[in-house]
């Protein structure tokens, strides 16, 4: 099995991500197109993203109800993607980093050991920008080195963060071509109504006016950036 | 929520005064505060199931509005409130929100403890 998008076939993909709305905007198209050529996804999902500032446009979830609506919100969006087991860890948004990091890794560890996937996603550590997105990459990196190294899974990440502070990273290691999912990902996107409502009109609003600006945003949906995280001993911090 | 009515909030401070309550505070400017402008810092603080009396408690501003709790020995404030309601297990809700919807500062008072 091949998949034509730039992306080589895996036996299972495991996806590793602090808050519902990550796994869509960071990986939706690259999870929907494993999804579509069979290859099982399972996804770890930290928190339920309690702490977030979207409330939806017009507001319509409060603080309170803000983690029922987000899981509501990451189900339908799971099955939008083809996300076929999704596991909620039950941690709370914005405090990962203060967890045990080796209590956050032996979560992750259990899942390679019960899942063997041959590929893990989660953000690039150190171009990961929140907190949160740090402590589970690195959670990611510490459960992937107690493995033998040729049973450890390829790690693909997006890299996340200001323009001038990627441009360290170098060339993405896979440019994967998402347009065939397009409007399965924008699916999933909206789905997440309380978080994207009021950064979706923005886009739309600047898309009418700016041609240039429309021309980008179509571009960067067709495609997604990966960069593959070596976890061996020359990069043990 | 709806948009803060004084008087209403005022009634909810005032039957909750001098009685054990559970609160929350936060401000929250958002972790991607930098992303949005470089020169930007991202603040906020937080406080889940701090448990205050508080002798007196106004709002006050003409919108957005402000809240002050006084406390046996400390205050408790709050200001850029917008929106309140007192939701279906009786905790008073009062929340800042931008134009776009985003929560920057919150304030709630609960005789239980919030889920954390």
């Amino acid at each position: 099995m091949s998949l034509p998008s730039g992306l080589p076939p895996e036996r299972h993909v495991l996806v590793v991500l602090p808050h519902p709305d990550d796994e869509t905007l960071a990986f939706g198209g690259v999870i929907a197109l494993y999804a579509r050529r069979g290859v099982p996804v399972t996804y770890l999902c930290g928190t339920l993203g309690e702490a977030g500032r979207n409330m939806g446009r017009p507001v319509f979830a409060t603080r309170e109800s803000l983690p029922t609506i987000r899981e509501r919100e990451l189900r339908e969006a799971c099955a939008v993607l083809g996300i076929s087991d999704l596991r909620l860890l039950g941690l709370r948004d914005k405090t990962l980093e203060f967890e045990d990091p080796e209590a956050l890794a032996d979560i992750v560890h259990a899942a390679l050991l019960e899942l063997e996937p041959t590929r893990v996603l989660t953000y690039y550590p150190g171009y990961a920008v929140h907190p949160d997105h740090e402590a589970m990459a690195d959670a990611v990196v510490r459960a992937v080195r107690r493995l033998p190294s040729e049973a450890r899974p390829v790690v693909a990440c997006v890299a996340f963060g200001r323009e001038e502070d990627l441009r360290e990273l170098g060339d993405p290691d896979v440019v994967v071509d998402v347009s065939e999912v397009l409007d399965v990902t924008m699916a999933a996107v909206r789905a997440h109504a309380s978080q994207t409502q009021a950064s979706l009109a923005r886009t739309e609003t600047r898309m009418a006016e700016d041609e240039e600006f429309r021309a980008q945003v179509e571009r960067d949906r067709r495609q997604r950036k990966l960069w593959l995280y070596r976890v061996g001993d020359e990069v043990v911090q | 929520m709806r948009a803060i009515e004084r008087e209403a909030v005022q009634r909810e401070l005032d039957v909750r005064r001098g009685r054990p309550m559970y609160l929350h505070l936060e401000t929250n400017a958002g972790a991607y505060a930098r992303l949005r402008d470089g020169k930007a810092t991202p603040v906020g603080a937080y406080v889940r199931n701090g448990l205050v009396s508080y002798e007196r408690g106004l709002i006050t501003g003409s919108g957005p509005y402000r809240v002050g709790l006084k406390l046996e020995l400390g205050w408790v404030y709050a200001e850029g409130l917008t929106d309140w309601e007192v939701d279906g297990l009786g905790r008073l809700l009062l929340a800042g929100h931008d134009a776009d919807g985003g929560l920057g500062v919150a304030l709630e008072l609960s005789e239980r403890p919030f889920p954390s």
